[in-house]
């Protein structure tokens, strides 16, 4: 038992350093905040950039054209580099979301398993494969095997980039339904694969097209997969088995070149690139804004 | 009712057919990772056959038939230099970031501040890459890399050389920021996940916000917020587009990270900047897809370690929270 | 430096130590004074405009039926209610005359001076027992070891824990049980020497012995400090308190000395309350 007296004897050993401690607290949360300064900055910066280089070369031409010889006056424009990325976007998804989707169902619906926990712990390794080695791997077993760059492997690698983000976006969307949906359908007798095409995948809509969402405006920024597969061209699509430009790819192509008129043409395309990227994303934040979700596994990448 | 009934419709089959076809989608991810590792594996087989364990601890480069040698090491090095440079710079940035946002940020400023992230984690590599290359470049070698180059450039060593701008230190600095999403959102998520409790218990002490963080959040976080770098860590090792237009691309001996700096090569970089020049069935292509192969275990065993440490925090909140 | 602080450490106590020293001249004095405290959560009352005084060296009850506000009120007095998400609070709390909603950096300032034990044990998981009990004190810039041996043994003796512990002060809080995890809570905030203890159902968890130990540990207490005890148990109430507050929907309904409330409730309420026959 401590006595009054010998409490009175450890109050002298406490110091009154509340003062000192306060300025410490708020030297701490003057760096914090620094920290969150130092992240907006180059944000500012880029958005900044790539608007005040980019919107001058803006033009219905810029949109519509072939891009010119290199170095030439004629300077044309991206308009193969734009069919290709919304032609990637559109072929990737058509692999992508169905298997992705089917793969979520799995998970969430058939996965409470030792299967299903090592899919899912697959699939975010999958989420985290260097993009690269994804597109040196479509080169190896398409390109490779047909013996030319093509828009169908651009479609192979893409779809394999998406398939882990749409496989735990839907999962999870799945998982946000309540039991009592299921265990109602149940209840009336319907069939499990009707509970969950009619009744789940309806409730869980707006987590799904979010899914979907992110992982298109993931793709549509990749690069890297790209100088793989599709190569690049200068030409509007000329079959699925040729070769094809897609924005990213072309505005790394544009910076390497030595013209000013080149460049500033690169950030023409990344305006676009970025308009399109920032309004998937944004759109989707305000389709599941109030949810749970946006947090959690609901996360915002970008092409590498 | 009518729809109750509508909906009972189809026979069991399809119950079946159904499951079987969910099974088929989760089954083919696993498929496309053990295929990819096997044509990696196998596609880079003759550089292995040729070069054997030199490969990974050879330096030399050199393409030209009869004269062909392969050595990985300054591109793994280079990864390893960059990609824990921008850690040094960017997890304490990006973990104050996360306390302001868990701790600090009032109210109103939360939402509006996590955009801001969600935004700098929008933005495709390849446009970090054209900003780097034309703005931020410029900014970093004339106030940066040259009054320090000068200063300095004769008695440090890491600093020596003719800032040019496009070298590792410009590369590292971009990737910090690039890794800054990842990082704070997740060490986010994984403070959030703290009881407040535990907050309050320090509290009750006395204790400053600052002082609550040290003993309340940073302690029960840790291993979560080690698990969010690593995940960073993660991604820069992987990250191609944008190191690819920064770094100065040197190949052989003169690529191994020697000074801050001085052009390098990561195993992205050289891949996608040599690609083009690999003909099929070459030595040289089965070189790249090995450094491919090399990166590729090296990104999941950092991501594996990464997972397995955010995972158990976030599980441990979520059971807490269910109980 | 250090011998300013020091001084003013010494200055700082003499002002605190005055009570003490008039302790049994003068009249019981009012410790800590609570005027129209309104507590929210969303909202949503919790707490209805209370308006209390609790007496120096005196053990406050507050009881009442589950939900009717007593932790709310609790954490109102040390200022952790508004820590709580989308709360809101407004009224004073006067400790020694200052009041502590007055300054926003005051909060931390007199949060040592009132120790607090929480409904549910939150022991910090990863620090050891004793670093659990010593966290305080390192806090508040006492760094001689012997002195913090000395309290850290004092205070798990003080809560009936040491003789269990005693070999094990380096194993991890979060490895006792529940009951030696709120014990371990008391003992921190024992530790930091306050002057007002607020205890939010401390014997819950607790065997009949532990909670006799904890009864005895608060009539020791009493002789300095002002303690404000959350209990469900009457019996409890009766055996270590002097003042009993009966709390009702957030609002006070009855407050008086422990006697009066049990033996003669003015309100009805009340009287049902505490005869056991509620609801
Ligand atoms: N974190 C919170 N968020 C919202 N409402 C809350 C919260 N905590 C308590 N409340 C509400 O405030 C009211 C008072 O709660 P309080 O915890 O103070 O009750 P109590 O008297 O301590 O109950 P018990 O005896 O069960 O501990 C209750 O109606 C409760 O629903
Ligand atoms: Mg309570």
């Amino acid at each position: 038992m401590i006595t009054i007296e010998q409490r009175a004897e450890f109050r002298k050993h406490f110091r009154n350093n509340i003062s000192s401690r306060l300025i410490t607290d708020k030297i701490v949360k003057g760096i914090v905040f620094g920290c969150v300064v130092l992240a907006i900055v180059p944000l500012t910066s880029i958005l900044l950039e790539v608007v005040r280089n980019g919107a001058p070369t803006l033009s219905i031409a810029f949109f519509t054209q072939e891009p010119g010889a290199v170095g030439s006056n004629q300077l044309g424009g991206i308009g193969p580099a734009i069919q290709g990325t919304l032609m990637l976007i559109g072929m990737s998804s058509l692999i992508g979301v169905p298997v992705g989707v089917m793969g979520g169902i799995f998970l969430s619906e058939y996965g409470n398993n030792k299967y299903g926990h090592m899919i899912r712990f697959f699939n975010d390794v999958l989420a985290e494969f260097p993009t690269i080695v994804i597109g040196l791997f479509a080169f190896i077993v398409i390109v490779l095997v047909l013996g030319n760059f093509s828009l169908i492997a651009g479609m192979f690698a893409l779809s394999i980039i998406m398939l882990p983000i749409i496989t735990r976006t839907t999962e999870e969307s799945l998982k946000l339904v309540p039991v009592t949906y299921r265990e109602a359908g149940y209840a009336l007798g319907i069939k499990r694969w009707v509970v969950v095409t009619r009744i789940l995948l309806t409730s869980a809509k707006s987590g799904l097209i979010t899914g979907i969402m992110l992982a298109v405006a993931r793709i549509g920024g990749e690069t890297a997969p790209l100088i793989f597969t599709i190569l690049g061209s200068s030409q509007f699509f000329t079959g699925f088995d040729q070769p094809m430009d897609a924005l990213p790819l072309r505005i790394w192509r544009l910076s390497l070149l030595p013209y000013n008129s080149s460049i500033a043409q690169g950030w023409g395309a990344a305006l676009v690139l970025i308009l399109i990227v920032l309004s998937l994303n944004i759109g989707m934040r305000y389709l599941f804004l109030g949810k749970r979700g946006r947090g959690g596994r609901f996360r915002i990448t970008a092409g590498r | 009712m009518i729809q109750t009934v509508k909906l009972k419709g189809g026979s069991p089959i399809f119950d079946k057919v159904f499951k079987v076809m969910a099974a088929i989608a989760a089954t083919y991810i696993l498929a496309i990772i053990i295929l990819i590792a096997f044509q990696l594996i196998s596609g880079s087989y003759p550089i292995w056959d040729k070069e054997g364990i030199s490969f990974l601890t050879g330096s030399g480069w050199n393409a030209v038939e009869g004269r062909e040698v392969y050595g990985a090491a300054p591109y793994i090095a280079g990864t390893f230099v960059t990609a824990g440079l921008a850690m040094l710079i960017g997890v304490p940035i990006s973990i104050g970031i996360a306390m302001f946002m868990s701790e600090l940020a009032p109210k109103f400023l939360r939402s509006p501040l996590s955009f801001v992230i969600e935004l700098l984690a929008a933005v495709p590599s390849v446009i970090y890459g054209l900003w780097g290359l034309f703005i931020f470049r410029d900014y970093i070698k004339n106030w940066i890399e040259i009054p320090l180059g000068n200063t300095f450039g004769n008695k440090v060593w890491f600093l020596s050389g003719a800032p040019f701008g496009l070298d590792i230190f410009t590369t590292s600095i971009v990737l910090a920021i690039m890794i800054i999403p990842t990082i704070s959102t997740i060490s986010r998520e994984i403070m959030i996940a703290v009881p407040n409790s535990q907050r309050e218990a320090a509290y009750m002490l006395g204790a400053t916000k600052w002082e609550v963080f040290k003993m309340a959040v940073i302690p029960y976080s840790k291993s979560g917020l080690i698990g969010a770098s690593i995940l960073g860590l993660g991604r820069a090792v992987g990250e191609t587009m944008a190191v690819t237009m920064l770094i100065g691309n040197a190949t052989g001996p003169s690529a191994f990270p020697s000074s801050l700096f001085a052009p390098g090569q990561t195993m992205s970089s050289i891949i996608a900047n040599e690609f083009a020049e690999a003909s099929p069935g070459s030595l040289h292509l089965a070189a790249l897809v090995g450094i491919g192969l090399i990166l590729l275990i090296v990104a999941i065993a950092i991501n594996i370690v990464a997972q397995l440490l955010v995972s158990r925090v976030l599980k441990a909140h979520e059971g807490a929270v269910l109980a | 430096m250090d011998d300013l602080e020091s001084q003013q450490v010494d200055k700082m106590e003499t002002v605190t130590r005055t009570p003490i020293i008039r302790k049994y001249v003068e009249e019981p004095q009012y410790k800590l004074i609570a005027e129209n405290i309104v507590a929210s959560y969303n909202g949503i009352e919790a707490v209805k405009n209370i308006s209390v005084k609790f007496r120096e060296r005196a053990v406050t009850a507050l009881i009442g039926p589950s939900g009717c506000g007593k932790t709310t009120f609790l954490r109102c007095l040390n200022r952790m209610h508004e820590l709580s998400q989308n709360a809101k609070v407004t009224g004073k709390v006067l400790l020694d005359g200052q009041d502590l909603y007055s300054k926003r950096d005051d909060a931390i300032i007199h949060r040592r001076k009132i120790g607090m034990v929480f409904q549910k044990p939150n022991p910090f998981p990863t620090m050891s027992i004793y670093d659990n009990v010593a966290a305080g004190l390192k806090l508040n810039g006492v760094r001689d070891r012997k002195i913090i041996d000395q309290i850290v043994q004092g205070c798990l003796e003080m809560v009936y824990l040491w003789d269990e512990v005693k070999d094990d002060l380096k194993k991890p809080g979060m490895s006792m049980s529940g009951g030696q995890q709120q014990r371990l809570c008391i003992a921190r905030a024992l530790a930091i020497q306050p002057e007002v203890l607020l205890m939010d159902e401390p014997a819950s968890a607790l065997d009949p012995i532990a909670t006799q130990k904890i009864e005895e540990m608060i009539n020791e207490l009493k002789k300095e400090y002002t303690i404000i005890i959350v209990t469900h148990n009457m019996q409890q109430a009766v055996r270590v308190s002097d003042y009993t507050g009966f709390m009702y929907l957030g609002d006070l309904v009855e407050f008086g000395e422990t006697k009066q409330i049990f033996e003669n409730p003015r309100n009805e309420i009340t009287a049902k309350y505490v005869q056991g026959q509620f609801g």
